[in-house]
């Protein structure tokens, strides 16, 4: 009698379940009075709640009576490539995050929809250069440069280098490792920043002989920096020369244990990438006006402060103020490379089809 | 009471049955006696209603049933292998039959004490089947298949399995069983003393076909 | 099956129907229909410019010969420990059971990681690293498929060979393996699925030398965006795969025999028997401690230095004025145990119906067994994008709900859940059945009273497997899931995906938690003892 009992609850339980995810997927509310949620897509780094930077969202809530759901759609590639798939019938109003290297994908692809936010004059003029049809607008910006393990460099008497040209010297043999472009946006930037440095041309030579200088290539960014790079704090890794990003110095230091006081990696300024990141309205929007007032929240002064500590990148507006630990151990390096979005996005599959015969077959 | 009739019945091409036909009357204790592998368990299948015959007919006090499921036949079984439900206990076994038959609570309860006692298990109603010894078993079955007083009890080498001693002592017992409760009851065997020592009438196996 | 003059006595055909209904409207919504429309309007397209198929032969070939050296690795690898844990009993045998189960639920994110650390660097980015990597998530198949098997193989059996004068060795390869036979096919059938399809392990471990065809598709999906290349090569793993299901359970199915029910494991008797249960038993030790233990330590690993406060700061939203993590970990286990909950429910739910459809009716029940096996051959990308792009329309606007998260568990889940029930089904005797309709019970009520009860162990083990399989679930969750709805190997992916000492060791911290989660439950389940013993 008594498995009788379960066996029906059972039954009962799914059938209560089932009913539930179909009436659930039948709601579904628009229009009234007041002014509607919205959806801000963002990859998956973007913090979902409890930070800062949500606190700050939750200020604009308060100030304007627009709900913001923060919808998390995978690392950026995937999340361009979700957009791609759903122009004109969004997943959500609002994007964050699409990276100057997936620019012309997204562009290509009809993603977004105009707009010229308030405060566009605030934001670095370099910035606003690469979008100049205003579909997007650039919020923040990092550099993807070689790090190195202060103290390997030291124990071992070895000067660090000091540009991409070394990485190719006997000294730093078996030393570097880099992420596969293919698979990881650092690896991707660091790709374009030795396309840049040798030209068209030049870069498959560069890296055969980055290949024949013993370096070691992995999949993700995770897998470089914690489990090989020597300089990561506790790190069983053994290569001190690692691909990250310019802000991982400050970032060993903030979320170090116990608290320390100096950075136990540093950044080879001469071999950064530039990384623009940008936010733009989704084209099908059912709520522009709303999502119009959340683009010009996040370039605001008061989003744009939270953005070092939160998500490690330097903010657009060029009157936003650093926490010390970036002035203090972050680089913005002073001439980055760069590369036409457009050239970007007509060369980056070819570019990574070539990478992959010279480096890894 | 009952008849069966010309039963045919083949697998693969080989007939089991070959227009074999019994007859059984109230009261009556058959015994069909017979070599392993005959085909009497089919016939017993067929006769419960867990089989379709190729051809030929059942008749219960002369109604036609060779097409009536199972469960409305009310004719028991007792298995060769006993096939008593792994997860119920003793009572919950013997009880099961009177369930089906949606008899009020209080007179199963009756019941499953009654069959108990009949079988000689008082005491046993919350062991669990799987352990009982093989006469316990056996007698377990028994009062199952009693339980809901069949009209017609059918039982499949009932003593198979057990060592000379217990297969002397059960077989006592379970003449004496059948007789108390007056049940109509086929039985198959390949055994001559204990076919002898059961029945009323014994019947041998090629005997029910025409040569 | 079922003579059909014996049909008299069996539930009517509408009856199965209607079991049958709710497991064929799962596959069909959560499945067929977004992988379909994917492909269709994807292919329709026609590839952008290039060919999908350029570069892909090395790839292919590289995973088929991967996934066939896994394959038989893990099945010479796990054949002592599912022959010692199947016919010898003794202390801590329960507990070996569920270590080699807990391996096959854990995120492979996490797993990979403790690998890197344990291998020397001239593994890292090999294939050895990843086949390694395989055999130790895949042992439990074969403890589980085999060893199940081999408890029905009579002792007497080898016994009577011996006196008939075969070696032991003689005797188990004449007697006790082709009486293996089919659970070998089915065990090699999920390996090589598993190993096939393998997506974390090769990223992490086999490196970027060494992509799959899943990886592949994932990279063009997802970071080159071409979907229709990525849905092509799909179809193409898909078919290949169905092939390899289908050739296999064929070849499983000729070598089936009867077999007598469960002889009792017993104690180790002899100094041989004792040393050969010793040795296994520190090889599963070894094997599957070593990686657990190397995780774990991790976790007390802050900086370089021992420390506790990976733990003590769990719940610390801020780690420094204005600096979070952006992950909350303690209301990642939140979700994720609610997740495993749900999945469990449905995954149980719909188990339970397809299994009974499958047992019921021969031909159709293949072709529903095997439509419930396609979602662990098909790449996760697929199915995710698939719903993304089929359920963007009212009434079904299912993209940002998070409960696809649970449903997507559920659907890696169901397969397992119903080898396990299917394995009780068909051992239940026939006579068993018959007893009930001549004691007066209904069809209905004896396939109730008989099969449907019979599941009560398989179900609550079938249940807690399904819950370790959502704890675990790294591929579809990535696709699927949005904010609110942060399980735990989600957390520990977005953890080690931030620079610092003390999200690295919380990574370590929450993996611990989720290894601790995934034991109990299976254990208390029963999962480690009951689950997939079909063969």
């Amino acid at each position: 009698m008594k498995i009788f009992g379960l066996g029906k609850r059972f039954s009962a339980v799914a059938m209560v379940t089932v009913f539930a995810i179909l009436s659930a997927g039948c709601g579904s509310s628009t229009s009234s009075g007041k002014p509607s949620p919205i959806t801000l897509v963002a990859y998956d780094s973007f913090p979902a709640e409890k930070t800062s930077l949500n606190s700050a969202l939750d200020e604009f809530t308060k100030a304007t009576g627009i709900e913001v759901k923060i919808a998390i759609a995978g690392d950026a590639g995937t999340m361009v490539t979700k957009a791609t798939l759903t122009a004109g019938n969004p997943e959500g109003d609002v994007m964050w995050g699409v990276d100057n290297t997936l620019l012309s994908a997204a562009l290509d692809g009809k993603v977004f929809t105009k707009y010229e936010p308030n405060g566009w004059n605030a934001i670095d003029t370099q910035l606003t250069a690469l979008v100049p049809g205003h579909e997007l607008t650039p919020v923040d910006f990092g550099d993807v440069c070689i790090n190195y393990d202060i103290g390997w460099f030291k124990s071992h008497n070895v000067k660090p280098p000091a540009s991409l040209d070394d990485l190719l010297k006997p000294e730093y043999k078996d030393l570097l490792v880099v992420e596969n472009p293919s698979t990881s946006s650092p690896g991707l930037a660091f790709l374009m920043a030795t396309i840049a440095h040798t030209g068209d041309t030049g870069w498959q030579d560069y890296w055969k002989a980055l290949r024949s200088n013993g370096v070691e290539v992995v999949d993700s960014w995770t897998t470089a920096y914690d489990d090989e790079f020597s300089g990561a704090a506790g790190s069983t890794g053994s290569r001190p020369l690692v691909v990250s990003y310019g802000s991982s110095p400050p970032a060993e230091v903030i979320f170090a244990d116990p608290p320390r006081t100096d950075a136990p990696t540093a950044v080879v300024a001469s071999t950064c990438f530039r990384q623009v990141e940008f936010t733009g309205i989704l084209r099908g929007t059912h709520h522009e006006t709303e999502a119009r007032k959340l683009v010009d929240f996040l370039i605001s002064a008061q989003f744009q402060n939270e953005l070092p500590l939160n998500l490690f990148v330097y903010p657009a507006r060029t009157d936003s103020t650093l926490p010390p630990e970036f002035t203090k151990f972050a680089v913005i390096a002073t001439n980055p490379f760069s590369i036409d979005p457009a050239d970007i996005a007509a060369n980056r599959q070819k570019w990574q089809d070539e990478w992959t015969t010279i480096v890894l077959r | 009471m009952l008849d069966a009739r010309d039963l045919v019945i083949a697998f693969d091409g080989r007939r089991a049955l070959d227009q074999l036909s019994l007859h059984v009357d109230a009261g009556e204790i058959v015994a069909v006696l017979g070599p392993s592998g005959a085909g009497k368990s089919t016939l017993l299948r067929i006769i419960a209603g867990l089989l379709l015959p190729d051809s030929g007919t059942v008749t219960l006090d002369g109604i036609d049933i060779t097409h009536r499921p199972a469960h409305l036949r009310s004719i028991g079984m007792m298995f060769q292998d006993e096939q008593l439900f792994p997860h119920l206990d003793v009572a919950a076994n013997i009880a099961f039959g009177p369930r089906m038959h949606r008899w009020p609570s209080a007179e199963i309860a009756v019941r499953v004490d009654e069959l108990l006692t009949l079988v000689g298990l008082v005491g046993f109603g919350d062991r669990h089947v799987d352990r009982l010894s093989g006469g316990e078993k056996k007698r377990v079955a028994l009062a199952r298949s009693l339980a809901p007083r069949p009209d017609l009890l059918l039982l499949d080498e009932p003593l198979t399995g057990l060592d000379r001693e217990l297969h002397d002592r059960v077989m006592v017992e379970l003449a004496d069983v059948l007789r108390t409760a007056g049940t109509t009851a086929i039985l198959v065997s390949h055994d001559r003393d204990e076919a002898a020592a059961l029945a009323s009438r014994v019947v041998r196996w090629h005997d029910l076909q025409p040569a | 099956m079922d003579d059909h003059r014996a049909a008299l006595n069996r539930p009517p055909r509408w009856f199965f129907a209607a079991i049958a209904a709710a497991p064929v409207l799962f596959i069909t919504v959560l499945y067929a229909w977004p992988v379909s429309t994917l492909l269709w309007t994807t292919l329709r397209r026609g590839a952008s410019g290039r060919s999908p198929f350029d570069h892909v032969a090395g790839i292919m070939w590289f995973t088929a010969w991967q996934a066939a050296v896994s394959t038989v690795l893990t099945l010479v690898v796990g054949a002592f420990p599912a022959y010692v844990l199947a016919r010898y009993s003794f202390r801590g045998r329960r507990l070996l059971m569920a270590a080699t189960t807990v391996p096959f639920v854990l995120p492979t994110v996490v797993v990979g990681a403790a690998f890197l650390a344990l291998l020397p660097t001239s593994w890292h980015g090999t294939a050895q690293a990843m086949i390694l990597a395989h055999v130790f998530f895949n042992v439990a198949v074969v403890v589980r498929l085999v060893g199940s098997m081999i408890a029905v193989v009579p002792h007497d059996l080898i016994g009577a060979a011996r006196t008939l004068g075969a070696s032991p060795r003689r005797a188990a390869r004449l007697i006790m393996l082709p009486l293996l036979r089919p659970a070998l096919w089915s065990a090699g059938a999920v390996i090589f699925l598993f190993s096939f399809t393998s997506f974390g392990v090769a990223k992490l471990l086999g490196g970027p030398t060494h992509p799959t065809l899943e990886v592949e598709i994932a990279r063009r999906a997802t970071q080159l965006g071409d979907v229709s290349g990525a849905a092509a090569l799909s179809a193409v793993q898909l078919v290949a795969l169905a092939a390899v299901i289908f050739w296999t359970t064929r070849r499983g199915r000729r070598a089936a025999v009867e077999l007598p029910g469960a002889t009792a494991p017993h104690r180790p008797r002899g100094p041989r028997e004792r040393r050969m249960v010793g040795a296994v038993s520190a090889g599963i030790c070894l094997l599957v401690g070593a990686p657990i233990v190397a995780l774990v330590s991790r976790s007390f690993h802050v900086g370089g230095a021992w420390s506790v406060s990976a733990w003590t700061k769990l719940g610390t939203a801020e780690i420094r004025p204005g600096a979070g993590l952006g992950v909350d970990p303690l209301a990642s286990v939140g979700t994720s145990l609610r997740f495993a909950v749900i999945a469990a429910l449905i995954a149980t739910a719909i188990g339970f119906f397809a299994a009974m459809a499958i047992n019921a009716s021969s031909r159709f029940g293949k072709l529903l067994d095997g439509g419930l096996m396609l979602p662990l051959a098909t790449s996760a990308v697929t199915i995710g994008l698939g719903m993304l792009i089929t359920f963007d329309t009212p009434p079904v606007d299912w993209r940002a709900r998070w409960w696809l998260v649970p449903l997507g568990h559920a659907l890696v889940a169901v397969p397992f859940v119903v080898r396990a029930m299917l394995a009780v089904l068909r051992a239940i005797p026939r006579d068993l059945r018959a007893a009930a309709a001549t004691l007066g019970a209904t069809p209905i009520r004896a396939w109730w009273q008989v099969d449907a009860r019979a599941l009560r162990r398989p179900l609550l083990a079938g249940a807690g497997f399904s819950a370790a399989i959502s704890l675990g679930e790294f591929g579809a969750t990535t696709i699927l899931t949005r904010s609110g709805s942060e399980t735990l190997p989600i957390a520990i992916g977005r953890l080690l995906g931030r620079a610092g000492a003390l999200p690295r060791a919380q990574a370590f911290v929450l993996a611990t938690i989720l290894l601790l989660l995934s034991t109990v439950i299976i254990m208390a389940s029963g999962s480690h003892e009951r689950l997939g013993s079909d063969a």
